[in-house]
């Protein structure tokens, strides 16, 4: 099994050179949302209004953290399960969105997208939370800091351990 | 008639509720552990490899195993003979789980209306409380915080009467196939079977307090607990959903008697992360 050092932002052509099964360590600036934040990207889209970030080759992590203890940079911070960002995706996806980290299955629409546009699912181990806290090393709320855990937050990663497990082809890893 | 302070029961539930979402059960750790020496896959033996390594993290920080550090399921076992007294018991534990999520940095992950609103409450309560009335003077309280990502991947279905214990270990198959990477397997699935359908749903929560490799106590359903276990697991679902032989923990099975026309059977799912701990007050 191939293991991969990738750093965000990504282009295109790194996307496409990633394979279901291989093994990645992510290094770089990701992006969080999920449910509540995905609503909010959505309508912002639909207005007209700019995103809070730069949607163009960006990772997004499907996290809505635990608090930081004092002196922590983040608290516990596994992925959500992914299927309930369907919905909203494939809109995400035509705006640029690469990389999406999170558990769990996507739907055909969303894996449909990933493949005319160029982007892979990779997926963090659910539960593992205290470990991938460790690999984040800056966090910053940079929107709707109203929704508490479900704000959108930039964070500095290093090797954030991933498996892709659907990539640009629509090979799924789940489909054994 | 023993006399219970209604601030020592805020107390203990405080402290279950970072306990809980900090320390994993050695039970846990041990079957992750047999899990790992199973496996063949390499996936599969990493991700083992980072629950067991994320265990001890959490323990040594006391920071929680999860992000999802549940909604918190607290079950009382009320002796008869014991009068609580300053505070109602709803309130005392209810302020519990405020005191233990907020000291503790845990998520507070309840919104106050389900389908409306939807509104944080930012302090995690109300739990769900399950009280029982028991004889004797004292008061266990078991606290369970339940993380979403497997309880949305629970399931009931009325079942004929007749439908037999085949045909429910199907049921049970297909509803771990369903949930497949969705609910972080390796997961332990509680089924409640028989009662009425709110019975069932208690029933299956109630048999995730239980400690892995522990079974029910009628040798019948102890074997099919391990028949339905074996048909889990050769799903091949594997940790996290990436092929494994370890798809499922524990299958624990909670009866109770039903009616001549009916079988309820009800499926509630939890994740590798199966927390709860007991205090007798």
């Amino acid at each position: 099994m191939a293991e991969i050092k990738l750093e965000t932002p990504v282009t295109e052509s790194e996307i496409r050179n990633l394979k279901a099964g291989d093994k990645i360590k992510l290094s770089g600036v990701v992006y969080t949302a999920r449910d509540a934040a995905h609503e909010r990207l959505i309508e912002a889209l639909n207005q007209g209004r700019d995103l809070p970030f730069d949607m163009q080759g960006a990772a997004l992590y499907y996290v809505g953290p635990a608090p930081a203890k004092p002196g922590e940079v983040i608290g516990s911070a596994g992925p959500t399960t992914s299927y309930r960002m369907d919905p909203f995706t494939p809109q995400l996806l035509k705006n640029g969105l690469k990389i999406m980290i999170g558990k769990g299955n996507r739907n055909q629409k969303v894996m449909d997208t990933m493949k005319e546009e160029g982007a892979v699912y990779l997926a963090a181990t659910g539960g593992a939370a205290a470990l991938i806290s460790e690999r984040i090393k800056e966090m910053k709320v940079i929107a709707y800091p109203d929704l508490g855990t479900e704000a959108v937050r930039k964070l500095r990663v290093k090797n954030l351990p991933l498996v892709c497990v659907i990539d640009s082809t629509g090979k799924n890893l789940y489909n054994r | 008639m023993r006399t219970i302070e209604a601030e020592e029961i805020t107390k203990a539930v405080a402290r279950l509720c970072k306990e809980t979402n900090y320390n994993l059960g050695q039970d846990v750790i041990r079957a992750y552990k047999e899990s790992l020496a199973a496996e063949e896959s390499e996936v599969a033996q990493e991700i083992l490899e980072q629950l067991i390594q994320n265990a001890e993290i959490a323990q040594e920080k006391e920071v929680p195993i999860c992000q999802d550090t549940g909604m918190a399921v607290v079950f009382l076992e009320l002796g008869q003979d014991v009068n609580i007294v300053g505070d109602d018991v709803t309130a005392a534990v209810n302020e519990g789980v405020k005191k233990g999520y907020q000291e503790g940095y845990l998520r507070k992950s309840v919104v106050s209306d389900p389908l409306i609103e939807r509104k944080n409450t930012e302090d995690n309560t109300p739990a769900v409380i399950h009280t029982t009335i028991v004889p004797g003077d004292e008061l266990k309280i078991t606290v369970a915080p339940k993380g979403f990502g497997s309880e949305n991947m629970s399931q009931m279905k009325m079942f004929n009467p007749t439908a037999g214990a085949e045909k429910v270990k199907d049921f049970v198959v297909q509803v771990v196939e369903e949930a497949g990477p969705n609910p972080c397997p390796p997961i332990v699935v509680g089924v409640g079977v028989g009662g009425t359908l709110d019975k069932a749903a208690l029933l299956a929560k109630k048999s995730l307090l239980r400690d892995i490799g522990e079974h029910n106590s009628d040798p019948k359903y102890k074997s099919l607990e391990e028949e339905i276990l074996n048909a889990v697991n050769e799903t091949g679902v594997g940790p996290q959903g990436l092929g494994g032989k370890t798809t499922a923990l524990a299958v624990n099975i909670e009866e109770y008697p039903t009616h001549i026309a009916g079988l309820p059977v009800v499926v509630n799912i939890n994740c590798h992360v199966a927390r709860h701990k007991t205090v007798v007050l």
